[in-house]
């Protein structure tokens, strides 16, 4: 047991291993494909070979009298329609009679070996009637007809929004300075090394128990209850430990109810593992995004109007994407000041895989268009970008213009540990050519606001039971990714009750035994289910305090729970053991169990679209890239990264450490190397459905990293801590970007930064073309925006409410109010 | 279950020794070692993640020489040594490779651990004492997409000193960052 920290914790804030640290060095760590069952059989799913084509007839005889084969569904067998978010039920367990991507799943057959399922798919007829296929946004804004889905906002665009906060066209006239950058943002996949598998098992007495590697099992058990149309309380969901998820096992997926429906035709356990290329198609990865931008600032920097344009690619489906499209326009005011902000933002349906939620969900992009434009306004202006933003901070706890509730806010920190650790000063803009550094900031939720589907219950629940022995097991609906979300709740725990985390149990992410939490997303579990566990912790300490103290004859503001002891602060000789202690209150209150849970407070927002953005905390990051570019080659490669985080509090500062770490590989990965491409040419056949296709950063490519973890508890979390898990790939694309124009003096205006751009920037420069000395997107998609929600924001009168148009006059007085005020 | 199920079954049978002992397993003779080992001998603790021998996760020994057992048929293991991650502790303990990877927070997900481990361990078995740049060309053919590497090198290099009779402990910057 650790000692005591300066600030009186045990356990928090100390490094040590994960609970789980051991079964995973050992490979004893079950995940879903490690599981087998008596009379197990295998399923393999057909998927569709065109982008876009109505399905005509379907023939599953001869798969269905083929030896070894128990069962064949197709679409017809699960006609109810599915999805993340209530808003966009649109996916079907298998094509119900369109399909809408390569890839797209058309059939699924259960046999009892995976060779046999694999050989009886393709015995499987399927006519199609092509339809044109829609490859990108323009085609999409161009072909209204045929329509992928018969909703949304208007032919092939599925979501359009359009806010605007305070007239920014007063700002942009206020301004010193006008800037208009435009950016493009490829795709990219998460790439688990796990593949998704789930195992589905149907008793005799009608219970359904899935198995599966998702991130959401609380989402999946709603959709199994929906599409097989059985009670929840018969359905058993068990997310098993994710071999990586990134946001790629965030959706309920067609291999898990269709393994589950197959369970109950054929009686026997079904499992479904999918191969490499089959997570290709699940992607749900980030959206390719095209982005116009426009700044208005003061001679020093200050943001007086920003205009903020985002077109998404959203691939065939949903998904999460309606919210990854306002997130595109959500957390641009949390950094620097904005004094008035206007987002439009559309995303359309193309006939590619469908995009989703990948680490840092829908922020990445807009960040990496604002960071790269902040660099370009600091040069106009001739200011040092890193002075330049740490001048104009939003302050802690302030409201912004879009109602986000700003609490902790150590960005000043973040900067300046990087500036001096990276001797930013000496290096920024004097290094010779070829090499440069870089600077950018950002920051990341600490959980959503609001739920998936609107309900006014806890986010995420804990029970805690206390038994005689002194055991503890703490069970709780989040689920393991990998991120240690497990550790953060036996360390919680163990703070408050003074034992060893690793005597404590921890059940979790099982829809039987554990309380609700909604899922690992949104960087959302250490501050719920970690403050759910605090709560219940705390309330197993008020039970057992008051026995111990009669015990004892010490008041109970006197007690300490440490060391697996309950003792006398002031004579800590007099005590009992945490088991004695709880058989005390055993015997004096009965079994001692308690519970916890979490709701994250309401939102300052009150227009529509003010769901996506708010959260109880915001991390902030801030890094300086080092760069060496090859003038001859193009090839840029990263020595260093400087990496500081807002953390607020660690709970573990080993495994913060290794979120950071990850983050900065995932972004390096996304600036120079990922992108999941397509042959647009060629029916939208995706390029590299492959792992050695498909770069991703190796040993080779990895740079040093210097990380600094900032900590300014934030109230809002437990012990103060908010997140790490998204908020520090943010910075890396931009970062990068910066330094190869510091290195070389070309902007690319895109990522990934190939190569190939590079080059072309260079040679562009060299030549004295138009657009010398950049690569990137020329134009913005031509879109028919609504007009704007109008908002005014907080100094102008603004109490969180759009004004109807009959209120113009009303805007129109609040307008004149005075400027803003801190 | 074989793919020629018109006919009588015919499973290959081989004898090796897995983990030190002495092994024998039928199976059907087109599978990888990758599947005898998770399906037919159950040992599950080698992982997969893509079965075309492009992200090393299924990386073991073969008479002690890092594979990727995705890649190698289980007939060509015959009389051969393989070792699994499941060989590495022991009564006695972890495999200080293992512990170092715990202590570390090297395995996040833990998915690609068991593949950078025994990589790991055919590196120390010949050559004590690594570079930095000596692990990462080592570990160069095992993708991990948690950590990002570093605390896997940290750890490569805590279970190096240890192996060497060193009373190595973690920097303090790689527990808790800069200060």
């Amino acid at each position: 047991m650790a000692k005591s920290d300066g600030n009186g914790l045990r356990v928090v804030g100390r490094a040590q291993r994960k609970v789980d640290a051991t079964p995973k060095v050992t490979g004893e760590t079950l995940f879903a494909d490690d599981l087998s069952f008596p009379q197990m059989v295998y399923c393999k799913t057909l998927r569709s070979p065109h982008a876009h084509a109505r399905i005509i007839r379907i023939d599953t005889s001869r798969a269905e009298k083929e030896a070894g084969v128990l069962g064949v569904l197709t679409g017809t067998d699960l006609p109810i329609p599915f999805g993340i978010l209530p808003v966009s039920q649109d996916e079907h367990a298998l094509a119900l009679d369109t399909v809408r991507f390569i890839g797209d799943p058309v059939a699924a057959v259960a046999a009892v070996s995976e060779e046999i399922a694999g050989e009886a798919i393709h015995l499987i007829d399927v006519e199609y009637e092509q339809l044109r296929e829609i490859t990108s946004v323009e085609d999409a804004l161009a072909n209204p007809e045929p329509r992928i889905h018969d909703y949304g906002d208007s032919g092939n665009l599925h979501k359009l929004i359009s806010l605007e906060f305070g007239t920014v066209a007063d700002g942009f006239d206020a301004a010193h300075l006008v800037r208009e950058d435009l950016f493009f943002y490829e795709g990219s996949t998460h790439l688990p090394i796990e593949q998704h598998a789930a195992v589905a098992m149907y008793s005799a007495d009608h219970r359904l128990t899935l198995w599966s590697s998702t991130q959401t099992p609380h989402y999946v058990h709603i959709a199994l209850e929906k599409v097989l149309e059985m009670p929840a309380s018969r359905i058993r969901v068990i997310a098993c430990p994710n071999g990586g998820g990134f946001g790629g096992k965030s959706d309920p997926f067609s291999h898990e109810i269709v393994v589950s429906k197959l369970a109950m035709m054929t009686g026997r356990p079904v499992k479904a593992t999918l191969t490499r290329e089959e997570v290709f198609y699940c992607h749900r990865g980030r959206h390719p995004t095209h982005m116009w931008v426009r700044t208005g600032v003061t001679k020093d920097g200050h943001i007086t109007a920003m205009h903020f344009r985002t077109a998404l690619d959203g691939g065939g489906y949903g998904s999460y994407g309606v919210a990854s499209t306002y997130y595109t326009g959500a957390l641009q005011t949390v950094t620097y000041q904005v004094d008035r902000y206007k987002f439009e933002g559309a995303r359309a349906f193309t006939n590619k895989p469908p995009c989703g939620p990948k680490r840092g969900h829908g922020t990445p992009q807009p960040r990496f268009a604002l960071e790269v434009q902040m660099d370009k306004i600091a040069e106009q202006l001739k200011l040092d970008p890193a002075d330049m933003r740490l001048k104009h901070l939003v302050p802690a706890d302030s409201l912004t213009a879009n109602y986000l509730r700003v609490g902790s806010m150590g960005l000043a920190e973040c900067i300046n540990k990087v500036v001096t650790g990276s001797n930013w000063k000496e290096r920024f803009r004097r290094l010779p050519h070829g090499r440069g550094v870089g600077i950018a900031c950002s920051s990341y939720i600490s959980g959503a606001g609001l739920p998936i589907y609107w309900n006014n219950m806890p986010h995420s629940g804990v029970q805690l039971q206390c038994d005689r022995s002194g055991g503890v097991t703490v069970f709780c609906g989040s689920t393991d990714i990998g991120q240690g979300s497990d550790s953060v709740l036996a360390y919680i725990v163990a703070e408050v009750l003074g034992v060893d985390p690793f005597e404590i149990r921890v059940v979790t992410a099982d829809t039987d035994l554990t309380p609700v939490d909604l899922g690992s997303y949104s960087s959302r579990v250490t501050l719920m289910s970690g403050n759910a566990a605090l709560q219940a912790a705390e309330r197993a300490r008020e039970l057992i305090a008051p026995e111990v103290a009669k015990q004892l004859d010490v008041p109970t503001s006197r007690l300490v729970f440490a060391e697996s002891r309950v003792f006398d602060g002031e004579n800590p000789e007099t005590g009992t053991t945490f088991a004695e202690a709880v058989q005390a209150a055993e015997a004096a209150v009965g079994t001692i169990g308690t519970v916890g849970s979490y709701t994250p407070p309401a939102s300052a927002g009150r227009y529509r679209g003010s769901g996506v953005g708010p959260s109880p905390a915001y991390s902030y990051s801030a890094a300086v890239v080092e760069v060496h570019v090859e003038p001859d080659s193009g090839i840029v490669r990263v020595p260093k990264v400087w990496i500081a985080h807002d953390i607020g509090q660690c709970i573990n500062p080993t495994t913060v450490m290794g979120q950071v770490e990850g983050s900065v590989y995932m972004g390096l990965g996304e600036a120079l190397m990922e992108e999941m491409a397509y042959r647009a040419n060629r029916r939208v056949v995706h390029k590299c459905p492959s792992m050695l296709e498909y770069k991703s950063p190796t040993t080779l490519e990895m740079c040093e990293v210097e990380t600094y973890l900032v900590t300014d508890p934030d109230p809002n979390g437990p012990f103060g801590a908010k997140e790490v898990g998204q908020g520090p790939l943010l910075p890396i694309m931009p970062a990068v970007a910066n330094a190869v124009y510091d290195a070389v003096g070309v902007r690319v205006d895109e990522v990934p930064i190939t190569p190939e751009k590079v080059l072309t920037a260079l040679k562009r420069k060299a030549n004295g073309k138009e657009g010398g000395g950049r690569y990137g997107p020329t134009h913005f998609p031509e879109i028919p925006w609504p007009d704007p929600t109008r908002v005014p924001p907080p100094w102008e009168g603004g109490d969180g409410k759009a004004i109807r148009p009959s209120d113009e006059d009303a805007k129109a007085a609040a307008v004149a109010q005075p400027e803003r005020q801190h | 279950m074989a793919k020629n199920r018109k006919g009588p079954l015919t499973k290959a049978h081989i004898s090796f020794e897995l983990n030190g002992e002495h092994t024998e397993v039928a199976f059907a003779p087109h599978k990888t070692l990758l599947e005898v080992l998770r399906e037919d001998l159950r040992l599950t603790g080698t992982k997969h993640g893509c079965e075309l021998g492009e992200c090393g996760t299924c990386a073991l020994l073969v008479d002690g020489r890092p594979v990727l057992s995705c890649l190698v048929l289980g007939l060509a293991c015959a009389g051969r040594s393989v070792r699994t991650v499941e060989g590495m502790a022991s009564a006695a303990g972890l495999h200080p490779l293992q512990e170092a990877f715990a202590e570390m927070g090297a395995a996040q997900c833990g998915y690609c651990t068991p593949g950078f481990l025994l990589t790991a361990e055919a590196l120390l078995n010949g050559n004590a004492e690594p570079s930095r740049d000596e692990i990462k060309d080592a570990l160069a053919g095992n993708l991990c997409r948690c950590t990002g590497y570093i605390k896997i090198y940290e750890a490569v290099e805590l279970a190096a000193a240890r192996m060497r009779g060193e009373d190595a402990r973690p920097a303090e910057k790689s527990l808790y960052g800069e200060v």
